[in-house]
């Protein structure tokens, strides 16, 4: 009787894991298996792997991957300093502040600082290289995303550092290792855990952007994100634009299992 | 050491400057009498002005203020019976399967939650708009509370509900009276988060909003591709103090039980819309 209902009142739950997490991705599936006039066929997974989507496809991870690096490269000697301060909380809490204001926001500031007349524009003149177009650029878009990604992987690998014991960095000390040793040998595999979930906050979404392409890029790159975008609103292809999802799904349950799987090794040992 | 020291100092500082930059440049030129991002004219509140007076732009904020409001509310309350749930599951595997299911909203990019809601809602013949968008807010925002709730129930110490069922207490007593004080910090992060959550969202709601009905982050992004306008400066402006209030007022909030903000719960909330 009183697991009967314990079982009614968990039916909200269990209903919103049926509903919204089960049946989308079912439905994605499903979609993809037809074109545009509603046939059953598998012509999208072919015109996928047609020269253009994978040509599309690679510059969507390659610019992935670039702002994932720019990102990790920014972020990770910030973060390491960020634990050498006094008040380390409330610098924290300063990097988070960022990411509370609408993305959108940030994203489109930088039409006016990015612009023929913006402050960065001034600055080239100045220095005498001149103007240059920077909006609507591969280069634009990077920077806005790292930009925009940044404190999700300034987080992950502070509180990586944070957890470090600092009588190991002592002891590296001790035995003769130089500062570079230290970091290579020592810190840098202990908190790889934090790397590699950073990256992974960033990698996939950094895929699937859409709004920065459209206004900081101007349509000059084109991610897995736009194109799914552009199927599903603009040219009401769903089918394809579904296959393209599900490619974005296969991807992401990649690379977590690549993540997790290797994380598991680790705490096993 | 001390040239380290200033050369460390800098980079944290340019890093802090780079993160605020555009901020504090949209809040400037909100103020610019030229109606354009760059050259300083002369100081004007006209774009307050025309925010203020924008009816239209008014209902989208209160829209956008319901939605994120109710569904926080509901989601919440989705969340909490999903961490009971989740920790009433004996078996370790069964566990686990409810908790990926539980991250699958989370990790998954915003265009395959707003693209495969779209689907959802179309085939269920719900009409796109107000429902449509308080569904899919409901929808991504459980798993974050659930995820914000969990450890406080976890930390609970069992022996507490099993002294008050010695006690005489019913099932009910158990919950109102036991559970959901203890976990009450948990239940306020995750309303929190998920009112964050809502406010933030752009992606999901602008596949699922149809036409005529429209939230903040939708109507920015179909302003700001029209090209540069100081209203939205304006509005940014506005939005940033309310956030800065927002934030403060969550932190007052969480920091009043735990003394020490995680850096771990925070990243968990990484995930940008």
């Amino acid at each position: 009787m009183t697991s009967k209902a314990k079982q009614v009142y968990l039916i909200p739950y269990y209903l919103w894991i049926a509903l919204f997490v089960i049946a989308p991705v079912l439905l994605i599936l499903y979609y993809s298996l037809f074109d545009l006039n509603g046939k059953l066929t598998l012509s999208n997974y072919a015109n996928f792997f047609a020269p253009v989507y994978l040509k599309m496809t690679l510059s969507s991870f390659w610019y992935a991957f670039l702002i994932t690096v720019f990102s990790l490269l920014v972020a990770y000697p910030a973060a390491w300093l960020l634990t050498r301060t006094k008040h380390k909380q409330l610098w924290l809490l300063l990097i988070i502040l960022p990411t509370w204001i609408n993305l959108l926001l940030k994203t489109y500031a930088f039409i006016g600082i990015f612009g023929t007349f913006g402050p960065v524009n001034s600055i080239l003149d100045v220095l005498g290289i001149g103007e240059k177009q920077i909006l609507f650029t591969g280069f634009s878009f990077v920077f806005v995303s790292v930009y925009i990604f940044i404190p999700f992987m300034i987080l992950p690998i502070f509180s990586a550092l944070e957890d470090l014991n600092p009588t190991l960095l002592s002891a590296a000390r001790d035995l003769g290792a130089s500062g570079w040793t230290t970091f290579r040998r020592v810190v840098f595999p202990l908190t790889v855990s934090g790397v590699r979930s950073g990256c992974m906050a960033v990698f996939i979404p950094a895929l699937s952007l859409f709004m920065i392409t459209r206004l900081i890029a101007g349509n000059r790159v084109i991610t897995l994100g736009t194109a799914i975008e552009q199927h599903f609103l603009v040219t009401q292809d769903w089918g394809m634009g579904s296959t393209v999802a599900v490619f974005l799904i296969v991807v992401m349950a990649l690379v977590m299992v690549l993540a997790g799987g290797r994380k598991g090794a680790r705490n096993g040992k | 050491m001390e040239n380290r020291n200033r050369w460390s100092n800098l980079y944290l500082a340019l890093v802090f400057i780079v993160l605020y930059a555009p901020i504090f440049y949209l809040m400037y030129y909100s103020f610019n009498s030229g109606g354009t991002m760059h050259e300083f004219e002369g100081f004007t509140l006209d774009y307050y002005r025309e925010v203020v007076q924008d009816t239209r732009l008014i209902i989208i904020v209160i829209n956008t203020l319901v939605i994120a409001l109710l569904s926080s509310a509901i989601a919440t309350i989705i969340a909490v019976i999903g961490a009971l749930a989740i920790q009433h599951v004996r078996s370790r595997r069964a566990k686990n399967t409810l908790l990926s299911l539980n991250n699958v909203l989370i990790v998954s990019p915003d265009v395959i939650i707003g693209a495969s809601f779209l689907i959802l809602f179309t085939i269920a013949g719900v009409k796109l708009g107000f429902s449509s968008v308080l569904l899919s807010h409901i929808a991504f925002s459980v798993p974050i509370a659930v995820l914000m709730i969990l450890p406080h129930l976890e930390e609970m110490s069992p022996t507490l509900t099993d002294a008050a069922r010695d006690l005489g207490a019913t099932r009910r007593d158990v919950l109102t009276k036991v559970i959901l004080p203890v976990i009450r910090p948990g239940i306020f992060s995750g309303f929190f988060m998920a009112l964050t959550y809502s406010l933030d969202d752009f992606a999901v709601t602008f596949f699922v909003t149809g036409n005529g009905y429209s939230t903040l982050s939708v109507e920015i992004y179909s302003r700001a591709r029209q090209g540069v306008s100081l209203s939205i400066n304006a509005l940014s402006t506005l939005i940033f103090l309310f956030t800065v209030l927002l934030v403060v007022g969550y932190y007052f909030l969480t920091a009043k039980k735990a003394k020490k903000p995680s850096a771990e719960r925070t990243a968990e909330a990484g995930v940008p819309r």
